[in-house]
């Protein structure tokens, strides 16, 4: 179950010019690849939320840069391009009483949408995708993309 | 000794500074004149309210040397304010008023247990500032070995500490968690891997949660020491017991008044700190309006001293922000951040008037440790913050948490407040 599991690096930043450039430039110094990411804004504050190829080294990367850096454990889930896709994990989630914090989407080279989810019961969300047959997943996958 | 025989010295010494002012400072003369006191009016303590104030400006008013009562020959050294809040203030001393100032220093440090053996690191700056050589010269004489830094060069600090074994720390309380944020990131810990044992930190209002913050990461005990350079400069600290700072009574006299009206406050009620020196040579002071807010409390130690206690001085009259009209002490602020786990110990208080109101924001560094990378606990924090401030202040207060490493540290003085008001 362990490895449907993908860490996501959060980072606290203030709502002001020079942020997103600065964690750019220390990704790329460390050729560390983004594959998925979205900002959720709040304000004078952001969090900024990021899949990567390589999690440990990019959380180590912004430490010592200075941000305020935590690694998050979300799943990743390969989703049918069909309608009521989304619908359906929606649904089979909230059956289950299992809360979606937070999801944002995005597509592949393979041109597949790939849904990251954060819950409040990541294992529950395991079995019970995997019981509807829903694909997740897993960091291997995340490299590939 | 006990209190009645410190009140008869405390007279006698009162009278002769009457006397020896009146005789060797125009500036006194003039003073006693306007207000219509003869040095023989003078004759008990309850005489003392009849003395005009002395203020910080009268010493910027007689910059340099005017209100010195002995010619310059007889001065053995000079030190100077750092003019922050105005033109500076130049302090003289005679040989006597420097032993005067050890000897005070001596007792203090005697009284937290500092002595032969220990090796003290003065991280006060030296120099013009009076911290650093207070310390110096007070640790010398009660046998300690001295460690004189001076402050700032924070990994060489660190590094001293461990080589050399330093088992007391004299500097600013923000700059001692500066360096232990720093010894932190550098894989070194103050509780355990150096010798590290008092603190005694002062030149800056800290509060008794900042000193728990202090014991609990590091392992030492905190002390708050006090004093100014127009007194001399660090004077006095609390005793073992971290139960108010003791004046020692034989050198200084205390009072406490309501800074509006200038009149005597009874113990125990909080006001504006009065000190006449009673021991000084080149430049005494007769009730000098030191302009620290705090209270006196003249109960016997449980340390067995019946010199007077004042108790933590949480602000200044000056540092004092009306707010919408409301008195706002930034301690008060800093007192409620710290009983919040999550804020870390860098904060600012910005002042800012919008549209004709005041509006005050407290700037709060965001930790490794509050940081969650959900908005609602984020906004959860910001408003828990703000509804404690709210609750000891009685006035709106936005908080902003704001990235780590973002506020200005300082070496010295923690700069804690902006107010951008053009009033």
């Amino acid at each position: 179950m362990e490895d449907k599991i993908i860490k996501q690096i959060s980072l606290f930043a203030e709502n002001k010019p020079g942020r997103l450039a600065n964690i750019a430039s220390n990704f790329r110094k460390s050729g560390i690849n983004i594959r998925a990411f979205t900002i959720a804004e709040a304000g004078d504050f952001g969090i900024i939320r990021m899949v990567v190829d390589r999690p440990d080294d990019a959380h180590e990367v912004l430490h010592s840069a200075g941000f305020t850096v935590s690694e998050t454990n979300v799943l990743g889930i390969e989703m049918e391009d069909v309608p009521g896709g989304l619908g359906k994990i929606a649904d089979v989630l909230g059956e289950k009483n299992i809360n979606i914090d937070y999801a944002y989407a995005f597509v592949t080279k393979t041109e597949k949408a790939l849904l990251i989810l954060r819950v409040n019961d990541i294992e529950g969300a395991i079995l019970v995708l995997q019981g509807e047959g829903i694909k997740l997943i897993d960091m291997a996958d995340i490299q590939q993309i | 000794m006990p209190v009645s025989e410190l009140e008869k010295i405390q007279e006698k010494k009162l009278s002769d500074l009457v006397n020896y002012v009146y005789r060797h400072s125009v500036f006194y003369r003039k003073r006693f004149d306007e207000a219509g006191v003869r040095p023989g009016d003078i004759k008990t303590l309850k005489d003392l309210k009849k003395l005009p104030f002395t203020y910080k400006s009268d010493l910027r008013d007689t910059y340099p040397t005017g209100m010195f009562c002995v010619p310059n020959e007889q001065l053995v050294r000079f030190h100077v304010s750092s003019g922050t809040t105005g033109k500076p203030t130049v302090v003289g001393y005679t040989q006597n008023d420097i032993d005067v100032w050890t000897t005070s220093l001596a007792r203090a440090m005697t009284s937290i247990g500092v002595g032969r053996g220990d090796i003290v690191q003065v991280g006060y700056g030296y120099g013009l500032f009076t911290g650093g050589l207070g310390a110096h010269y007070g640790a010398e004489e009660v046998g300690a070995t001295v460690l004189p830094v001076s402050s700032g060069n924070t990994e060489r600090q660190i590094e001293l500490m461990q080589d050399l074994g330093s088992t007391v720390i004299a500097c600013t309380p923000s700059y001692f968690l500066f360096m232990n944020e720093v010894s932190n990131t550098a894989g070194v810990s103050i509780k355990n891997d150096t010798n590290m044992r008092v603190g005694i930190f002062g030149a800056e209002p800290w509060t008794e949660e900042m000193r728990k913050r202090i014991e609990e990461s590091t392992g030492i005990k905190a002390y708050d020491i006090y004093g100014t350079s127009e007194l001399s400069g660090p004077l006095f600290t609390e005793c073992m017991y971290q139960d108010g700072i003791h004046i020692w009574a034989d050198q200084f006299l205390i009072e406490v008044i309501d800074p509006a009206t200038g009149e005597q406050l009874p113990d125990g009620e909080r006001g504006e700190l009065v000190i006449t020196t009673l021991a000084k040579e080149a430049m005494p002071l007769i009730r000098y309006r030191i302009g620290d807010i705090t209270v006196i409390n003249r109960e016997e130690c449980k340390c067995g001293r019946t010199h007077p206690r004042i108790m933590r001085v949480l602000g200044r009259v000056d540092d004092m922000l009306i707010i919408m009209g409301i008195n706002v002490f930034p301690g008060q602020i800093e007192a409620v951040l710290m009983k919040i786990p999550q804020v870390g110990e860098h904060f600012m208080i910005v002042v800012d008037r919008v549209n004709e109101l005041d509006v005050m924001k407290v700037q709060i560094e965001m930790t490794d440790e509050a940081f969650s990378d959900k908005v609602n606990d984020i906004m959860a924090l910001e408003s828990k913050v703000s509804s404690s401030l709210k609750h000891v202040l009685n006035i709106a207060v936005k908080v902003e948490l704001v990235e780590k490493g973002s506020l200005p540290r300082s070496m010295g003085k923690a700069k804690r407040v902006i107010d951008n008001r053009k009033l």
